[in-house]
C-alpha cells in the first residue's frame, strides 16, 4: 500500500491551505537577495527568511530556517547563505520571507492516512514536547463544525486554548476553520496523503500556520 | 462498498419460521449436537429439521438424510456444521427449499489461510448468487430471545431484554451473555460474526437499529475490512439508538513508519477513538464496563443534562462519589439548590449535610429517604441522581438475623422492617426514574457483596441493577451524557 509520495514546497502547501480559509503569516517568495530585502521592507521586520522547494522536508534540521532578522543586512546575508547551502538534490529552490509571527503557545494540526479508515484531522499541543505529551484527537475527513468543535473540548490540555499569561483565549471559530479548512484541502484532492502544520502558532487569540508541508501520492 | 442491505433478510436469521441443522450429530461432543440441543431445549417455536447422513434420532428428533427431504418453504434459516467443502451443495439444497438466511459455524476458512480464505470468498460469492444472508462462517451462533432462539455452540441462553450484541469474538458473545444473565439486564439478539465474509459488524448494527426488540447494541470488533463502511454505517445507526463498543487490538501496527509528525501521532488508537466520538459511539475499556454501559442505556433514561444530585445515606461512599463527579469532564456536581436545601431541611433534623452530596447522616425516619429522593429527581436543576445506601439496613438485618439472640428480643419485627425500607428504595429508585423520566442509578458495593439483599434482588426484579461502585455509576453516566449530547448536536 505504501505508494511512493512527494511533498508540495511549504509556499504551495501554504497556499492550498489559505484557499481553504486557513490562516497563513503573510509572505512573499523571492528568487534572490535583494528581492528577499525588498519583501522583508513590504512585510515588515523582523521577519522569518526559509530556503523553499517541493524537495525540501526537513528544513529546520539542516539549519535552513533563519529567524527573527531584524533589518535588511541580516535578510541579506541570510537570503544569501541559504541560497548557498543547497544542495542539487534539491533541485530548483527559492526564498520563503515571512513576517515573524510570534505566540506563547503552539498547536500541531494536520492530516494523515489512516490504513483502516483513511485519512482522518487532527489537532494537538504543539512545541518542542508535541511528540512527548501526544495530547492529539482525530476526527475522520470530511469534518463537520461540529465535529471540529468537539475535538477542542476533547484535548487533554485544553486549558490550552483559554487565556494564557496576558494572551487571549483562542479564537474558537478560528480554530475550527483550521481543522474544517484541512479537511477541505484534503476532500478536494483524492492523492493528499498528509499536511503537517506545525507550528500552528497562536498569536493574539488566532492560530496561524507557520509551516506546513503536504504530502501527495506520486 | 456493499449494497445497502434488505433489513426484511435479516428476520430469517433472527426471527426464522424454521431451521434446519445441517450436520446435526448424535455424539455429546460434536458441535453438530450441540447446536441441535440448544435450539431444541430453549423453547424455540418454529420447526426444527435435523440433518444426518446416517438418519436416525437425535435427541428424540428424527432426522432427514439430507435437505431434499425438508419441505419446501418450511424453513427459512439453516445452522450449518458440516465441512467447508459440503457447504456449497448443501446450500443449494437449501436455496431450493426456500431458505434465506444461513449461519455457517464451521470453521476451515479465512482464519486457516489462503486455501480457506479463497473458500470463504467463494461461499460468500455463492450465497449472493442463491440470495442467502450469510452470517459467519466460523461463527458461534445466534441468540434471539423474542422468539426462543439459541442458536449457538456456547453458552448461556440470557433472559430476555433490550441489548442487542454482534460480536468478531464467540468469547466476548458468551462473556456479555454471561453478564446479562448475573445482572438480569436481557439480551434481544446476539450474533457471533465470525469471519463476517458476507456480513460484518456494521451490517448488524444497522438491523438492530431498525429493529423494534432492540434499545441499545453493544458490539465486540478487532479488524475492520472497510473501516469507512463501518463508519458511515455506525454513525448513521447511532443517530437511531445508542451503540456501546470494545475494541480489541488497539495496538497492533502502532509502530508504524511514517514521514510526517501528523502520520506519527496517528496510532491506530487515537485515530479509533476519534472515529467513536464523530460516530456516537460509546467506547469502553474494559469487557465488563462494555456490558455495564449497555446495561445503563437499557434501563435508564438518557439526562437532559450534566448536573448530577447525589443523595446518601452511606456517609464516605457520598463524598466519593461527589469528587469523582467533581472531576468528570462531562458531569457536573450541582451546587445544591436553596429551595431544595430548604425542603430537606423541614424534613431533617439539622445534622444533614446541608450540600450536594445530601447526607442524611442517620436522620432518617421511615419515609424520609422515599421523601428527599423524589424531591431530588423532581427537582428542575437535577438531571440524574445517584442513590447511595440501598441496602444496608438489610445488611444490618442479616447481622441481627445470625445472631444468637433471633429470633426474639423484637428482632424479627425490626430485620422485617430493615428489609421493607430496601425493597421500597429501591423501588422508589425506580419508580421515580420512570416518573420523572431522569435516571437514577443506584450504587452500593452490596450488588457484589450481597446479591441476595432485599434491595439489590428488588432493583432486579423491577429490571434494574445496581452498580458495585459509584465511579461505575459515574462512568455510565458519562456515557449516556455524551450520547445524548452528541445526538441532540446534530439534530437539527
Amino acid at each position: 500500500m505504501p505508494a511512493t509520495t512527494s511533498t508540495l514546497s511549504e509556499w504551495e502547501s501554504k497556499r492550498r491551505l489559505a484557499a481553504a480559509g486557513i490562516p497563513v503569516a503573510p509572505e512573499q517568495l523571492c528568487a534572490d537577495p535583494a528581492a528577499a530585502v525588498a519583501a522583508a521592507a513590504e512585510l515588515g521586520l523582523p521577519v522569518a527568511v526559509k530556503l523553499c522547494g517541493p524537495a525540501i522536508a526537513h528544513k529546520t534540521e539542516r539549519g535552513l530556517v533563519r529567524l527573527g532578522l531584524r533589518d535588511a543586512e541580516a535578510v541579506r546575508a541570510a537570503a544569501g547563505e541559504l541560497l548557498a547551502a543547497a544542495r542539487p538534490a534539491d533541485g530548483p529552490v527559492e526564498l520563503l520571507v515571512a513576517r515573524m509571527v510570534t505566540g506563547k503557545r503552539e498547536l500541531i494540526a494536520g492530516c494523515a492516512t489512516d490504513p483502516t479508515f483513511g485519512r482522518c484531522v487532527m489537532l494537538g499541543i504543539g512545541g518542542i514536547f508535541a511528540e512527548i505529551l501526544a495530547d492529539v484527537v482525530f476526527r475522520l475527513v470530511p469534518l463537520s463544525r461540529t465535529d471540529a468543535e468537539e475535538m477542542l473540548d476533547e484535548l487533554t490540555y485544553r486549558a490550552w486554548l483559554g487565556p494564557f499569561r496576558g494572551e487571549p483565549a483562542i479564537d474558537r471559530e478560528r480554530l475550527v476553520d483550521v481543522l474544517v479548512g484541512l479537511s477541505k484541502v484534503a476532500e478536494e484532492d483524492p492523492q493528499l496523503r498528509s499536511i503537517d502544520v506545525n507550528p500552528l502558532i497562536v498569536a493574539d487569540g488566532v492560530p496561524i500556520a507557520v509551516d506546513a508541508l503536504i504530502e501527495v501520492e506520486a | 462498498m456493499t449494497a445497502t442491505p434488505n433489513l426484511d433478510r435479516y428476520r430469517a436469521l433472527f426471527e426464522p419460521k424454521g431451521i434446519i441443522v445441517a450436520g446435526a450429530s448424535s455424539h455429546p461432543g460434536k458441535f453438530g449436537f450441540v447446536a441441535a440441543h440448544n435450539i431444541l431445549a430453549h423453547g424455540y417455536r418454529g420447526k426444527v429439521f435435523l440433518t444426518n447422513r446416517e438418519g436416525g434420532t437425535i435427541l428424540d428428533e428424527q432426522t432427514l438424510r439430507s435437505v431434499d427431504e425438508v419441505p419446501e418453504g418450511a424453513a427459512d434459516l439453516v445452522f450449518v456444521c458440516t465441512p467447508p467443502a459440503s457447504i456449497p451443495d448443501l446450500l443449494r439444497s437449501c436455496a431450493r427449499k426456500g431458505v434465506t438466511a444461513a449461519f455457517v459455524s464451521s470453521a476451515g476458512f479465512g482464519e486457516a489461510g489462503e486455501e480457506g480464505l479463497r473458500a470463504e470468498r467463494e461461499l460468500a460469492d455463492l450465497c449472493a448468487e442463491l440470495g442467502i444472508l450469510l452470517a459467519g462462517p466460523n461463527g458461534q451462533g445466534i441468540i434471539s430471545t423474542p422468539v426462543g432462539l439459541c442458536a449457538q455452540i456456547i453458552a448461556p441462553y440470557p433472559p430476555a431484554g433490550r441489548i442487542a450484541v454482534a460480536s468478531q469474538s464467540g468469547g466476548f458473545v458468551q462473556a456479555f451473555l454471561n453478564y446479562a444473565r448475573s445482572t438480569g439486564v436481557g439480551v434481544s439478539r446476539a450474533v457471533s460474526a465470525g469471519n463476517s465474509a458476507a456480513t460484518s459488524v456494521g451490517d448488524y448494527l444497522e438491523f438492530f437499529a431498525a429493529d423494534p426488540a432492540t434499545d441499545v447494541s453493544l458490539i465486540y470488533v478487532e479488524g475492520l475490512a472497510d473501516g469507512r463502511a463501518f463508519f458511515e454505517k455506525a454513525r448513521a445507526a447511532a443517530a437511531k439508538k445508542p451503540i456501546v463498543v470494545l475494541k480489541g487490538g488497539v495496538t497492533a501496527g502502532g509502530a508504524r513508519a511514517a514521514a510526517s509528525h501528523t502520520g506519527a501521532l496517528a496510532t491506530n488508537d487515537r485515530v479509533f477513538d476519534g472515529m467513536c466520538r464523530q460516530a456516537g459511539l460509546s467506547r469502553a475499556t474494559t469487557v465488563e464496563e462494555a456490558f455495564e454501559i449497555a446495561a445503563s442505556f437499557a434501563v435508564h433514561p438518557l439526562p437532559r443534562g450534566r448536573r448530577v444530585f447525589v443523595l446518601t445515606t452511606a456517609g464516605g461512599w457520598g463524598v466519593i462519589t461527589a469528587d469523582r463527579i467533581a472531576q468528570s469532564r462531562d458531569l457536573e456536581l450541582l451546587p445544591l439548590p436553596a429551595d431544595l436545601r430548604a425542603a430537606f431541611d423541614a424534613k431533617l433534623p439539622p445534622r444533614w449535610s446541608r450540600n450536594n452530596p445530601a447526607d442524611l447522616a442517620g436522620s432518617e425516619t421511615r419515609d424520609t429517604v422515599l421523601e428527599c429522593l423524589e424531591l431530588g429527581v423532581a427537582h428542575a436543576d437535577v438531571d440524574a441522581v445517584v442513590l447511595l445506601g440501598v441496602g444496608i439496613q438489610s445488611n444490618l438485618g442479616d447481622l441481627e438475623r445470625r445472631g444468637r439472640f433471633y429470633p426474639g428480643h423484637g428482632l424479627e419485627r425490626i430485620v422485617e422492617y430493615h428489609e421493607r425500607q430496601d425493597t421500597r428504595y429501591a423501588s422508589a429508585a425506580v419508580e421515580l426514574s420512570r416518573k420523572y423520566d431522569k435516571p437514577v442509578l443506584v450504587a452500593t458495593e452490596l450488588a457484589d457483596t450481597q446479591p441476595g439483599n432485599p434491595g439489590i434482588v428488588k432493583l432486579k426484579e423491577l429490571g434494574a441493577f445496581a452498580y458495585p461502585s459509584s465511579h461505575q455509576a459515574a462512568t455510565a453516566l458519562e456515557h449516556l451524557f455524551r450520547y445524548r449530547r452528541w445526538r441532540d448536536r446534530r439534530a437539527s
